[in-house]
């Protein structure tokens, strides 16, 4: 092998270890990576108990109550599978809505309730004028039209 | 007959070709910022989530792409300086680290004037956008090891392995956001097709163009300057015109 190769197959080896490594430390990090649990993971107890931690997922429609005193919001955040109750004080990121993303830290408290104290709003990555929006909604509601049976496949794409 | 492209690997000969290259990359890069700014100020629809605060996404996500693509490019030519010994190859290394660094630092900048408005936080230290300050980190580590060693050839191998290792962490920015939970959403340009309205596409891909055309434009500036810098004692350098005034 001239030098030359050496330094490259050096270099490569070096590359694939370093890769390697990193790798595994952030698989084994996966928990501490990622930026918040998911509904599930809090109900198998996967997430920290008794310590503060982040919850996302989306606002469950129909959920969202604002408390007569005006400040406090409840809400259900929902993975689709399991949905966890929140309660915050404050005031909530423009893009809070129902059916969107959110993610909010807070602790998880002895009336099973997660006390919020940041609410973040998670948008996605798709961009479009509103009435492409409205475009959508009315095929949606079109398709739902024609085959009354399956509303329920409807609802699940609303919420989307 | 091939041409010798090994010519032009030497720094005398490149000197001069950059010189001649520079006005093709610096001034498409003009036009195409502002035919890019123009649509996506004036072109491209409101956002139906976002409103008008998506239009940061313009200089956003060209910045965070170039900030990638030029570490990559970085450690190749960092890589090629190493096994091959070429003198050129280092010089194109250092020479694209500050622009690489800049796009880093815009994509980071834009990042929190856009999550303030939408999410509700400058920032957050969600994967996305912790593996992109440390890649800034990586560009600002290259260019402090680079200038902190006296002899050219010693700094050229020292930076050359951080910045071949560092490369690591450019796929973890890419992928985070399959990876692992975070704020940030996903990608929009996808292999598979881009979930964005035309006009919106037409403008980011104008201005993604101008930033690319800018980036060979000022790298091919501080190559100049690299190689004269450091060919100040060779025959050619005190035989240019420009040196003689």
């Amino acid at each position: 092998m001239t030098p030359r190769q050496k330094r490259m197959w050096f270099i490569v080896a070096g590359v694939a270890l370093v890769a390697a490594a990193v790798g595994l430390v952030l698989y084994a990090l996966k928990n501490n990576v990622s930026l918040y649990f998911t509904p599930t993971q809090v109900f198998n107890k996967e997430a920290p108990q008794g310590r503060s931690f982040r919850i996302g997922g989306l606002v469950e429609a129909g959920s969202v109550q604002r408390e007569k005193d005006g400040l406090n919001t409840r809400f259900n955040i929902t993975d689709t599978v399991q949905k966890m109750p929140v309660i915050y004080k404050g005031i909530l990121p423009d893009l809070f809505k129902e059916g969107k993303g959110v993610v909010a830290q807070g602790k998880l408290e002895s009336d099973n309730v997660f006390h919020a104290e940041e609410v973040l709003a998670k948008h996605d990555e798709n961009y479009m004028p509103p009435e492409a929006v409205d475009a959508i909604k009315k095929a949606e509601a079109a398709k739902a039209a024609a085959q009354p049976n399956s509303s329920s496949t409807a609802n699940s794409s609303v919420a989307k | 007959m091939a041409i010798n492209w090994f010519k032009y690997s030497a720094p005398s000969t490149f000197y001069g070709l950059a010189g001649k290259l520079i006005p093709f990359f610096a001034w498409p890069a003009a036009i195409l910022f502002v035919i890019g700014l123009y649509i996506g100020f004036f072109v491209a629809p409101t956002d139906a989530v976002q409103s008008e605060a998506y239009r940061i996404i313009f200089l956003h996500v060209p910045a965070s792409i170039l900030s990638m693509f030029i570490y990559l490019i970085m450690a190749g030519y960092a890589a090629l300086g190493l096994i091959f010994n070429t003198r050129l190859s280092s010089m194109m290394a250092q020479a694209l680290a500050p622009t690489g660094a800049l796009f880093a630092f815009v994509s980071l900048w834009s990042g929190a004037l856009w999550g303030k408005p939408m999410w509700g936080a400058w920032w957050v230290w969600d994967a996305r956008l912790t593996s992109e300050l440390i890649l800034l980190f990586l560009y600002l580590g290259y260019i402090a090891l680079q200038a902190s060693i006296e002899d050219p050839r010693r700094a050229d191998r020292a930076s050359a392995l951080l910045a071949i290792v560092g490369s690591v962490n450019v796929p973890i920015i890419y992928f985070s956001v399959k990876w692992w939970n975070t704020l940030h959403q996903g990608s929009t340009i996808k292999f598979t097709g881009t979930s964005m309205h035309i006009a919106m596409q037409q403008a980011m891909f104008a201005v993604l163009a101008a930033c690319w055309l800018y980036a060979i434009a000022v790298t091919l500036a501080r190559v100049r300057s690299i190689i004269l810098e450091r060919e100040r004692n060779t025959q050619w350098v005190s035989e240019l015109r420009e040196m003689k005034q």
